[in-house]
């Protein structure tokens, strides 16, 4: 079965294919099935994998499988290859499982849509790239999946792209990537000029003759990719905008999987990373501000999806602290659980919105537990692990990473620490707000009445908009396809903390040098004890303010925390201001004043010419024969030197 | 003692000019082709002066042919120009200037 | 006696060109040239080229001359031109220079390469014999298809001529020549 590993991209790919020739015609739903069922194939074809690597004895899981030659130039050969071992293995699993899931949500959050079958066709295409990445027997193919879920997403992101913003969003996320790409190329350029190759296999075997120079730069220039992809500081500010995009796309892409792109890369070249303390440190630094800062700003957002946003720029904080901190298979465990929980977390704000009719605001919600209550209660469950309340899934993975950080540098386990207050603080005031509380949907929807209709932020009406009767509005759950997802992910995410320890045996092949917590068992407990203490006080804290009213509400969300730290306008200030001076300089006057003056300029040098030219045809004969005279002249001049 | 042929010829060869500067200066049609039967002339004189230095009978016939073709051609010319000129008394040769550019 | 005749001839010749490029009125050019054409005569005949001489003399100037002197008086061109002021620029000193350079090339050519061609190619010029009968000789001999074409060409010109002069009746081809 392990041959088969290439079936796993295959099969999306031939969605893609099918869908793009074929997708209009198959229509709604037909051609969201056809694409789902190609995710649970290739999801087949994973299990199959593992339960065929697992059959390998434990030092040697590992099997490539060479297709053909893509590129061979000089030194360069590239082929096309699949590198089959735990960690691959892992991310397949995930990536297609919660594919699937998120595949069949859209066959109903997608209904009614105009675009319905290319919708799919985008899914089939990322889910495509984003398999390549994880599967790569190179550094070349990982960039060609990693560039493949990057246009996948600005398609995605900008797929209602008659709103101005949605298309501003896509191009911002693209644009912000490349940034990040630019670093992984040099690395790239470096790893081949070090190694001369591409292949994993020779490169990550060879890592340990790197000088620890060579190391910390190709480290750090990789480093620069993740940060594009997964959102870190300072390069995270596509991730806010792109909840423009429809939710399951902001479930599937900007929580579960090509986010996490960039840590699957570091955990990767971990042999590299090893080489380069340095570099580690700066990772781990870098997480953890990202957590703690991202974390401020979602304490104080309004649209349900923007929480979810910044909360998973925080997440991936984390899971950058983790692999700073060495402890690497902690980031892998927690990317594992957030993809269960976050995705869960989406789409069931998908579901509300849903119900609620394309309401995004939470201070417009309330009480939905009564109207939503398969909703609500599997979003409770994603709220309870994210938050970090044993014994669901998040509590175990962020305690590891907590332990790592701990070991690592106690100024950096105390940002982690508080981080961790503040996500269960602002995932609670999340939760209280939109299923608890007071009914505000009701006053919001009278005084709407007079109100205009459209607001740009919110989703076009996904099914059965109706615009007309606010009287005898009433929220109201999905449809099975919605709501069996969110079930499925629920499980997974309450129950996916018994994955700790059988993960950390199975990652261990993956890592160069397998990593111990040398804590002891009561520093241990004494950090679990600290952790969950900070998580209920969190909980506590929002139930306070939000649901009993103890301290004034607009306290807690002051205007820095709501305009993200002004980071939008700053980067606009100190990039977009300037590139677009140069822009308008080169269009201005660099083309239209210097490069077609040239070209004019030589034409009206040649009509200038011209007409002077013209001036010898004057239509005096005597003219014309003054001008043989002086030829005549000429000639006689000519023999003269001649002879003499 | 006779006249060296050089003689005659610097005397052809300064007609021939004087022909040829009257030529481009003068604007009167029938000045400028009386011009240029001052060239024929002074190229007359240097083929029979070739004839007497060459003792070759040659250069006198060539000098018969170059008048019987002066001749028509004269005749053709001023048949043009009374042609063009038959209205016009005061016409010179700027005024046909048609093939201005 | 050889010398004198042919510095008067030549003064002759030359005052007459220079009279035909200066006069102002075009019956006094005429009758320059006329004064030019008999001093080439004479000079024909100094270098004992005798048929030639007479044949100038009743050709050119007592046909061709006439011939423009009928034109001038027919077309009414009698009037003087203003021989001084001159419409094309730089059209003077460049005609001035060319003429200067053409004689200096030619005197300096003179110096190196005078005469280079055979002797007698086509007959003797020299020797027993009347030149009349020595210029026929050659011509009916051995240019005599020179001399049919020109007898040929003579046709065509009178031939032009009389279309060229026409009065057409319906003032078709000559009206438009009109210019």
């Amino acid at each position: 079965m392990v041959h088969a590993v290439w079936l796993i991209p295959a099969l999306p790919l031939a969605g893609f294919l099918i869908l793009l020739a074929t997708g209009r015609r198959l229509g709604d739903p037909k051609a969201g099935y056809l694409a789902t069922a190609m995710m649970a194939g290739s999801f087949l074809v994973s299990v199959g994998v593992w339960f065929d690597l697992m059959g390998m004895a434990g030092e040697d899981r590992r099997f490539e499988q060479d297709l053909f030659t893509w590129i061979a130039a000089g030194g360069l050969d590239v082929g096309v290859g699949f590198l089959v071992d735990p960690l691959s293995v892992t991310m397949a699993l995930f990536v297609t499982g919660v594919g699937t899931l998120i595949h069949l949500y859209s066959v109903g959050y997608m209904h009614g849509d105009e675009r319905y079958p290319t919708f799919f066709v985008y899914l089939n295409l990322f889910a495509f790239a984003m398999l390549m990445l994880v599967l790569a027997n190179s550094f070349l193919l990982t960039f060609l999946g990693w560039e493949g879920v990057g246009a996948c997403s600005y398609f995605l992101i900008s797929f209602w792209f008659e709103r101005p913003s949605a298309a501003t969003a896509g191009k911002k996320a693209f644009v912000t990537n490349r940034v990040g790409d630019f670093g992984f190329m040099l690395a790239m350029f470096l790893i081949f000029a070090t190694f001369g190759s591409l292949n994993y296999v020779p490169v990550l075997e060879g890592a340990s003759t790197l000088t620890r120079g060579t190391a910390t730069a190709i480290a750090l220039l990789l480093f620069v990719g993740a940060v594009g992809k997964s959102a870190q500081l300072p390069l995270y500010v596509w991730l806010p905008d792109a909840m423009e995009g429809p939710t399951p796309v902001s479930a599937l892409i900007h929580a579960a999987t090509m986010v996490t792109a960039g840590v699957f890369l570091m955990v990767r070249v971990n042999p590299i990373l090893d080489m380069a303390p340095g570099a580690l440190t700066l990772i781990a630094t870098i997480g953890a501000l990202t957590a703690f800062f991202a974390a401020t700003i979602a304490c104080a957002q309004n649209d349900i999806k923007k929480v979810l946003a910044y909360s998973t720029v925080s997440q991936l904080g984390y899971m950058f602290l983790a692999v700073g901190s060495g402890a690497y298979i902690a980031a892998i465990f927690h990317m594992v659980t957030h993809a269960f929980f976050k995705a869960l977390l989406f789409l069931g704000a998908g579901s509300v919105i849903h119900g609620m009719r394309d309401e995004q605001d939470m201070k417009r919600m309330g009480a939905l537990r009564k109207w939503l209550p398969i909703t609500s209660a599997t979003f409770i469950i994603g709220w309870l692990a994210i938050a970090g309340v044993p014994p669901f899934s998040g509590f175990w993975s962020k305690d590891d990473i907590l332990l790592g950080a701990w070991e690592k540098n106690r100024a950096l386990w105390f940002i982690g620490l508080v981080t961790a207050l503040m996500t269960a603080y602002y995932m609670s005031r999340q939760v209280f707000l939109v299923f608890y509380g007071g009914e505000r949907w009701k006053q919001a929807h009278a005084k709407s009445e007079s109100e205009a209709e459209a607001k740009p932020e919110h989703e076009p009406a996904a099914a059965g908009g109706h615009a007309g009767a606010h009287g005898d509005f009433k929220p109201h759950e999905s449809p099975s396809t919605m709501t069996f997802p969110l079930i499925v992910l629920a499980v997974l995410a309450a129950v996916a903390g018994i994955l700790k320890t059988p993960l950390e045996h199975w990652l261990e092949p993956v890592l160069a040098h397998p990593h111990h917590f040398a804590s002891s068992n009561s520093t241990k407990l004494g950090l679990i004890a600290v952790t969950t203490t900070a998580a209920l006080a969190g909980l506590g804290i929002a139930y306070a303010i939000w649901l009993r009213g103890r301290v004034k509400e607009s306290a807690m969300e002051p205007e820095p925390l709501r305009r993200a730290w002004y980071v939008d306008e700053l980067y606009q200030r100190i990039v977009e201001a300037p590139g677009r001076a140069l822009a308008n300089f080169s269009a201005f006057v660099v083309d239209a004043k210097i490069i077609d003056g040239t070209v004019n300029g030589v034409g009206a040098l040649v009509r200038a010419g011209g007409s002077r030219l013209r001036g010898v045809q004057s239509g005096f004969v005597r003219s014309y024969a003054l001008a043989v005279a002086v030829g005549a002249v000429a000639i006689l001049a000519y023999a003269v030197a001649r002879t003499s | 003692m006779s006249v060296p042929g050089a003689w005659y010829l610097g005397l052809a060869a300064m007609l021939f000019t004087i022909g040829g500067v009257g030529l481009l200066i003068r604007r009167n049609v029938l000045i400028m082709f009386m011009c240029v039967e001052l060239m024929l002339n002074a190229v007359n004189l240097t083929f029979v002066t070739y004839a007497r230095m060459l003792n070759d009978i040659g250069g006198q016939v060539v000098v018969f042919f170059v008048l019987v073709v002066a001749a028509a051609e004269v005749v053709v010319g001023l048949a043009i120009i009374v042609s063009i000129f038959r209205r016009r008394s005061d016409a010179t040769a700027d005024d046909i200037s048609l093939l201005r550019g | 006696m050889d010398w004198f005749v042919f510095l008067v001839a030549a003064a002759a010749c030359l005052a007459g060109a220079l009279g035909v490029i200066l006069a102002s009125h075009p019956v006094h050019s005429a009758l320059m040239l006329v004064l030019t054409l008999f001093g080439v005569a004479v000079l024909f005949v100094a270098q004992e080229a005798h048929f030639l001489a007479a044949v100038q003399v009743i050709v050119y100037a007592g046909a061709i001359v006439v011939l423009f002197l009928f034109v001038i008086m027919l077309l009414g061109v009698d009037r003087t031109e203003n021989v001084r002021a001159e419409r094309l620029r730089g059209q003077r000193p460049i005609a001035y220079l060319a003429g200067a350079g053409v004689i200096a090339g030619i005197f300096l050519l003179a110096r190196t390469a005078w005469v280079s061609g055979a002797e007698s190619v086509a007959g003797a010029a020299d020797g027993p014999g009347s030149n009349v009968g020595k210029v026929a000789r050659s011509l009916f001999t051995r240019h005599l298809l020179a001399f049919e074409m020109t007898s040929v060409l003579l046709v065509i010109a009178v031939v032009g001529a009389v279309v060229l002069a026409r009065h057409s009746p319906s003032g078709g081809v000559h009206g438009s020549e009109e210019s």
